[in-house]
């Protein structure tokens, strides 16, 4: 790990050189934010550099790059929050959308001026230009061989297309608390998709991953060739695959992605906004029992280069790694400032938002179960007639009546102990603490997500990980269609 | 609004901004481009228990080039409206068409294609509305929900209130603009017994504000949909006929059409793959298109490569009567454009209608649902599995609120079992649809 503060000079040259705006500057620029009755306001400048590589018919037939940025400027007064933001990084910009942000109480005290403090924070990935870690002729290369190897691995795969997509976002928050952070945030992502036609049948599969590192490394670690091989081989498995069950039984989740599990039927109900507001299910229950004996989630951005890791969070509070749930109690909400200080907790790095023209909320990073003790093959033998589900599309939750879903992309039946066919995907729902604390036997070979998941709340999308050990969970119902 | 927005004045910029990037496009080596370019303004104010959250007033634009050298296409798009972030997004675009393999598909639509008949189809109602009266409206809005009897909690009100400009233009010479508005007023609420807490919301939407619901109808609407769900329970497994909610019902339209789209066929990716002039729905079922209706949500007169838009019938007496097709698309399955680039624009049905009572009643017993959760839709194969909430009704008649339950099926078995279409329409949406009630659905619940 490396100390945080090096990426402040890199930022205030791409984001406020440019404008000729300087660190000086932005004390004016918080001044018109922090109006009077405002008791915390945030400047959030941000510019992102995206680019996306898509090969189909085995030719690259599509590439596009885009330039974004901006700065967003928020002020709070109590439970009050004022928001504007703008393209333009300049001294005008600040003093508009500061204004306006602060526009929304007109009378009160004026906020005493903070000097700044640089947030001191560990590096959980290298401040590096993902995009610059590969040349064009590499990144068509690397698309090229996975649809070489796809196509090689089976006869039956009819379609390929793959895509390689990268990140560098690089951002600066200063707040009138004294905070001055800056982050820069690499992300990059290669997907391969098949189509599989056989006997008349036509299945698809899929597979990805990437993390906060340079394009490079997925060239190093042969991404393109471990996911071609991935997505075929599920398309077969589904290719066989026979009607899910319909009703409630025991179902097994794999370990990694799976996981979203946890995102869906505990991490939303647990952020801040929700049990402030006293909307979610977990409302009111810290302290208490709320799942399994055994089971410990906890929300961890430190995790090193991982897809939902944050050196510092969209406020400047760096990223931590936060106990939710410990052996089956609540012990822990994710926080932003506004609810951590409206609850009397302290922020837990959890504040984050898709870009300077979106409010920050609490949002998960990286959120994990710890492994158990058991071995995931003793878990598959003790259930008479379920499902083994190994990866999953989607999700969604209702923080409020705890109800979650989510659909399974590639699942098997257990009959008698045993792992038996293929079935079609289905989805699973449940309600979050109910599930918890039907969790009856934890694996101890927790893994990650391959870094592919992407959260919405609110309409925002951020990039997030999972991760759990393969677990058994004694009920939820199966949506399939064998009634 | 708070902020000022002169919309023809931004269209004449975008205009010129739009030009300018085709000649530089032009001037720098490309063989032809598009442009696609727009600036949006809005305020949105969200208000819970009384008080005001949240002001944002947002301010959004960007300009997104495409450049063709011969077969080879290259995309770029930018935030940043300066001259100089212009010739650097032409020149990015233009050094990724350098990499691109040759794509005998690629290329603009035929120029024969571009839309000629232009008319103003009146969907821009900009609102005159200052903060507070925004928020205003919005606390009208939660209050009258919070004072029925039986919540104990909102979630909040939110309005929102934008216009905005678009322009697209190609090196055919073809420019097309449009200017819009869009305003809408939604409140959640949340009630709470002893098994525990529901939540549901209703909004309103419409480009002209007049058009809009009133405040408190709205509020008190989220009351009623919140408070019908307290002590929901599960439904049995079993197969039984389900009644699609008319925004359910329009989220299958939506599936529909995710099939029938160009790109979805030409990758095999979609379980309509050959299947044109086929049936899908019983034969009183009609499905279709009409962008240029007056005022409507989707309307526009041109489509996302400037071809000009047409009613086009996808569904006729059950068959599949056209795909949904952009030029490339087209092109791929060796067929013609059927102005479809963006998706479709206002879809209607055309069946006889019946009232939801005459629907619940032809169901007998089974389920309504009126609330589906998850992405459990493969479009590959049309199984559908999803996560639901709704009623249990016997005889017809609604019994209890349930919930934690699935549905499942496969989407073309679905659209065969379709048995009615109410007149219940949703026009809320740019799918008008009203409730369907289909057979032979896979409950799973306790």
């Amino acid at each position: 790990m490396t100390e945080h503060t090096s990426d402040l000079q890199t930022a205030v040259s791409i984001l406020l050189t440019p404008g000729g705006l300087d660190l000086d500057a932005l004390e004016s620029g918080l001044g018109y934010a922090t109006g009077p009755g405002v008791d915390y306001a945030d400047l959030y400048f941000q510019r992102t550099w995206q680019e996306g590589w898509v090969l189909e018919d085995g030719e690259v037939k599509e590439a596009n790059y885009n330039i974004d940025g901006g700065v967003g400027v928020r002020a709070l007064a109590g439970e009050k929050t004022g928001f504007a933001y703008s393209n333009q990084i300049t001294a005008d910009a600040l003093m508009d959308t500061g204004r306006t942000a602060s526009g929304i109480v007109r009378s009160g005290k004026r906020l005493p001026g903070q000097a700044f403090k640089p947030v001191t924070a560990a590096s959980y990935y290298a401040g590096v230009d993902p995009l610059a870690g590969l040349s064009a002729d590499d990144k068509v290369a690397m698309l090229k061989e996975a649809d070489r190897v796809a196509r090689a691995a089976d006869p039956s795969v009819s379609q390929v297309s793959a895509s390689l997509s990268g990140t560098y976002e690089v951002v600066l928050v200063n707040a009138s608390d004294g905070t001055l952070a800056a982050d820069i945030r690499p992300l990059v992502r290669f997907n391969v998709s098949v189509i599989a036609v056989k006997n008349g049948r036509r299945e698809r599969g899929s597979a990805g991953g990437g993390g906060r590192y340079s394009m490079s490394r997925l060239r190093d670690e042969h991404v393109a060739e471990r996911y071609a091989k991935e997505a075929v081989r599920q398309a077969l498995v589904n290719l066989e695959a026979v009607d899910a069950p319909a009703g409630q039984m025991p179902v097994v989740l794999g370990a990694g992605w799976p996981g979203i599990l946890l995102h869906e039927a505990v991490g939303h109900g647990l952020e801040g906004d929700f049990n402030r507001k006293g909307s979610s299910a977990f409302a009111g229950l810290m302290g208490q029992r709320v799942a399994s004996k055994g089971v410990t989630v906890v929300d961890d951005a430190t995790l090193s280069d991982c897809r939902g890791s944050l050196s510092v969070d969209d406020e400047g509070t760096p990223g931590q790694y936060t106990p939710l749930i410990e052996d089956g109690v609540l012990t822990g909400y994710m926080q932003d400032k506004l609810n951590a200080r409206l609850m009397g907790m302290s922020p837990t790095g959890n504040a984050r938002r898709e870009s300077f023209a979106h409010l920050p909320m609490p949002r998960m990073t990286n959120t994990v179960m710890l492994a158990g003790q058991d071995a995931p093959s003793d878990i598959i033998k003790s259930v008479k007639r379920g499902i083994y589900a190994v990866s999953f599309g989607g999700g969604q939750v209702d923080i409020t009546s705890g109800k979650f879903v989510f659909s399974a992309s590639e699942a098997y039946l257990i009959e008698d102990g045993r792992v038996t066919a293929p079935v079609k995907g289905a989805t699973l729902i449940g309600n979050g603490p109910e599930a918890m604390s039907r969790v009856s036997m934890i694996g101890h070979d927790m893994a990650l997500d391959t870094g592919i998941g992407v959260c919405g709340k609110e309409g925002q999308g951020v990039p997030v990980g999972v991760g759990q050990p393969t677990l058994k969970v004694d009920e939820l119902t199966v949506g399939g269609t064998q009634s | 609004m708070a902020q000022a927005f002169d919309a023809s004045a931004q269209q004449a910029l975008l205009t010129h901004r739009a030009e300018g990037a085709l000649a530089m496009a032009k001037r720098l080596g490309a063989d032809a481009a598009e442009v696609g370019a727009s600036v949006d303004q809005g305020i949105g104010v969200s208000v819970r228990q009384g008080e005001v959250e949240t002001v944002e007033l947002s301010r959004d634009q960007g300009i997104a080039i495409t450049v063709y050298i011969g077969q080879r296409k290259g995309s770029a798009s930018s935030s940043d409206a300066s001259e100089a972030s212009l010739q650097a997004t032409v020149e990015k675009a233009l050094s990724i068409a350098r990499y691109t393999g040759e794509d005998p598909a690629a290329g603009l639509a035929d120029a024969a294609l571009m839309a000629t008949d232009l008319p103003d189809l009146h969907v821009h109602h900009p609102w005159d509305l200052t903060t507070d009266q925004a928020i205003e409206l919005a606390l009208n809005c939660e209050q009258a929900g919070r004072e029925v009897s039986g919540i104990t909690q909102s979630d909040g009100a939110s309005l929102s209130s934008g216009e905005g400009v678009r322009i697209y233009a190609n090196s055919h010479g073809f420019i097309g603009t449009q200017k819009g508005s869009r305003h809408s007023l939604s409140c959640m609420l949340i009630a709470e017994d002893d098994k525990g807490m529901q939540r549901d919301m209703d909004y309103t939407s419409a480009r002209d504000p007049r058009e809009l619901a009133d405040p408190a109808t709205v509020g008190r609407e989220a009351a009623r949909r919140t408070l019908r769900r307290l002590g929901a329970k599960r439904p049995p497994t079993g197969t039984y006929p389900v009644l699609f909610d008319p925004s359910m019902a329009s989220g299958l339209v939506g599936h529909l059409m995710g099939a029938l789209a160009g790109g979805a066929l030409y990758r095999q990716a979609s379980f309509l793959c050959d299947r044109l002039n086929t049936p899908l729905f019983p034969d009183w079922f009609n499905l279709e298109e009409r962008p240029m209706e007056v005022g409507a949500t989707a309307s526009s007169p041109f489509d996302g490569e400037g071809v000009q838009t047409r009613n086009n019938r996808f569904i006729e007496h059950g068959k599949i009567a056209s795909y949904m097709l952009s030029s490339y698309s087209a092109r791929r399955l060796g067929m013609t454009t059927t102005g479809n680039a963006g998706g479709a624009r206002n879809m209607r049905i055309t069946a006889p209608l019946s009232t939801q009572a005459s629907l619940l009643e032809q169901m007998g017993t089974g389920v309504w649902v009126t609330e589906l959760m998850g992405q459990g839709i493969n479009g590959v194969t049309g199984d559908y599995s999803r996560g639901a909430a709704g009623f249990w009704v016997e005889k017809g008649v609604v019994q209890y609120p349930i919930e934690e339950f699935t549905i499942a099926s496969n989407l073309e078995r679905m659209f065969a079992d379709l048995i009615g279409v109410g007149d219940d329409i949703d026009r809320r949406g740019s799918i008008h649809s009203g409730s369907w009630l289909i057979e032979g659905m896979t409950i799973a619940g306790h």
